[in-house]
This record gives structure tokens, C-alpha cells and sequence, in this order.
């Protein structure tokens, strides 16, 4: 255990900000190039881990346990959405038979 | 420390892949080994809860729920609507230009790297369970009560409906 935090004091906090955020932009490219709607979901599920890493990493820097149980909290809020974000990807499937998001572009069909 | 470095290289590569792959099944399973990258991050953090919640609340359902989806469908890279090539670029452009302007806005900042060492087993199951079921009792309860609408939800609209309005 003592070896894992004294590797933690090797790296820098800014490490871990820059790298987070690398990944969070990665997910705004992934929603900005792609047209299938479940890629877009799952660009938006990476940016939600970034954010979650972040959390836990200045968490564990600063000794706090907040933001840990915050990111719990995102977790179960990211199975939620997923859950009723996929549901409405079925819906519009069975409807429109495409998941392309330029399909939905009008409201109704 | 290099440990860090390796695994975020990684987790990089990895996330570039499922959002630049053609076949969406071969993304889901990408970002799946991209969650375990970010699995072993919180393992380096010594947030050993996360790390285990992490494993089986994303890779073990969000994602087999993805995936179920994308089968269900029957989804694969000849039925993939793909955008033109000018509108990707532009997109990359834009993705980058976020960077440089996150990396511009990290560089004004003093980088502070002092580690304020409060408790270093903040993240086991028993310290954070302590700080859940006291301070965050009520964010508890109310999470299970979205979760229950989420699941009431999920069934009403996906359920089949039998008669045409």
C-alpha cells in the first residue's frame, strides 16, 4: 500500500488535468465526426469518465473523500441516462430503421 | 510513476480508436478496454471502490447493454452512416483546437503540486462508505429513486406498443 502513494507523489496534479482533458476532447470529436447515435452515446460516456478521473485524482491529492463519493454518484446517473438514452435509440429504430442522427433531424416522421 | 505514462498512453490510443473505427462493434469493444485503462488509473490513485465499481458498473453493464443494442439492430460497418470528409476534419480541427485551448488555459495557471496528504486509504470501501452514509445519506436515497424512474422509464419506452394511434 505505502508504495502505491508514494507512486501517486511521483506525479504531478497537472498531469493528470492535461490528460483528462485530452480524453474529454476526444469526446467532443468523437460526437462532432460520427453520425450513428450510439457512438455519439458512448463519445459522451468517455467524456463522463474524464470528468470522473479528474474527480477521484484531486480527490486523492488533496485527502479528501468528496469527491470519490461524487463520482459514485455520476456513475449511477451515467447508468441511468444510458439506460433510458438507449431505449429511446430502440424506439426511434423500430420507427425510423436507422440510427443516423441526421434521420432525426425532423421531430416527426 | 512510469507506470501512469504507459497506461494513460494507452487509455489515449484506445479512446482515439473507438471514436475513429468504422464498425461499431469493434468501438464498443475499444472504449470497453479503455474503461479498464481507466480501471487501472483509479487502482493508481488508491481508489480501490472506484476502481471495482468502475469494472462492473461500466465494463460489465453499460457496456453489455451497448453492445446489446448494437446486435440487436444488427449494426455493423456496411450499414454505418458515415459524415463527409470535410465535416471529420473539421471536427478533428475542432477537437484540437479544444486542447490548445485547455493546454493555453493550464499554462496561466500557477501549477500547484503540493499534496496536501489528509488520509491516504481515502478511497476503501470502509472510509468511503463512513462518509457516504453520513454526509451523503439523502443523495443516497434520492439516486435510488432516479434509478427506479430511469428502469420505469427504459421498459415504457421501449416497450412495443400494440395499437397505432
Amino acid at each position: 500500500m505505502e508504495d502505491i502513494v508514494t507512486q501517486i507523489q511521483g506525479i504531478p496534479l497537472d498531469h493528470y488535468i492535461i490528460f483528462c482533458s485530452i480524453i474529454f476532447a476526444i469526446g467532443v470529436t468523437g460526437v462532432l465526426i460520427r453520425r450513428n447515435v450510439i457512438i455519439i452515446m458512448m463519445s459522451i460516456e468517455l467524456m463522463l469518465n474524464s470528468v470522473n478521473l479528474l474527480l477521484a485524482a484531486f480527490s486523492a491529492f488533496r485527502g479528501d473523500a468528496s469527491g470519490q463519493v461524487f463520482v459514485f454518484f455520476v456513475m449511477a446517473l451515467a447508468a441511468a441516462e444510458v439506460a433510458v438514452g438507449l431505449a429511446i435509440i430502440i424506439m426511434v429504430y423500430r420507427n425510423n430503421k436507422s440510427v443516423d442522427v441526421e434521420s432525426l433531424s425532423k421531430l416527426r416522421w | 510513476m512510469s507506470v501512469f505514462y504507459l497506461v494513460a498512453f494507452l487509455s489515449i490510443f484506445f479512446a482515439l480508436m473507438t471514436i475513429f473505427t468504422k464498425n461499431p462493434v469493434h468501438s464498443v469493444l475499444y472504449l470497453v478496454i479503455t474503461f479498464f485503462t481507466l480501471s487501472i488509473h483509479y487502482i493508481l490513485l488508491n481508489a480501490q471502490f472506484l476502481a471495482v465499481v468502475n469494472f462492473i458498473v461500466y465494463m460489465g453493464a453499460i457496456m453489455v447493454l451497448f453492445l446489446f443494442v448494437l446486435m440487436l439492430l444488427n449494426l455493423n460497418a456496411e450499414t454505418e452512416p458515415m459524415k463527409s470528409n470535410l465535416v471529420k476534419i473539421m471536427g478533428a480541427v475542432a477537437g484540437m483546437c479544444l486542447i490548445a485551448t485547455l493546454l493555453g488555459a493550464f499554462r496561466v495557471i500557477e501549477p500547484s503540486n503540493i499534496i496536501v496528504q489528509g488520509d491516504a486509504d481515502v478511497g476503501l470501501v470502509k472510509n468511503l462508505g463512513k462518509v457516504l452514509f453520513n454526509e451523503f445519506l439523502l443523495p443516497f436515497e434520492i439516486s435510488s429513486i432516479l434509478l427506479l424512474t430511469a428502469m420505469i422509464g427504459a421498459v415504457l419506452l421501449a416497450k412495443k406498443e400494440d395499437r397505432k394511434a
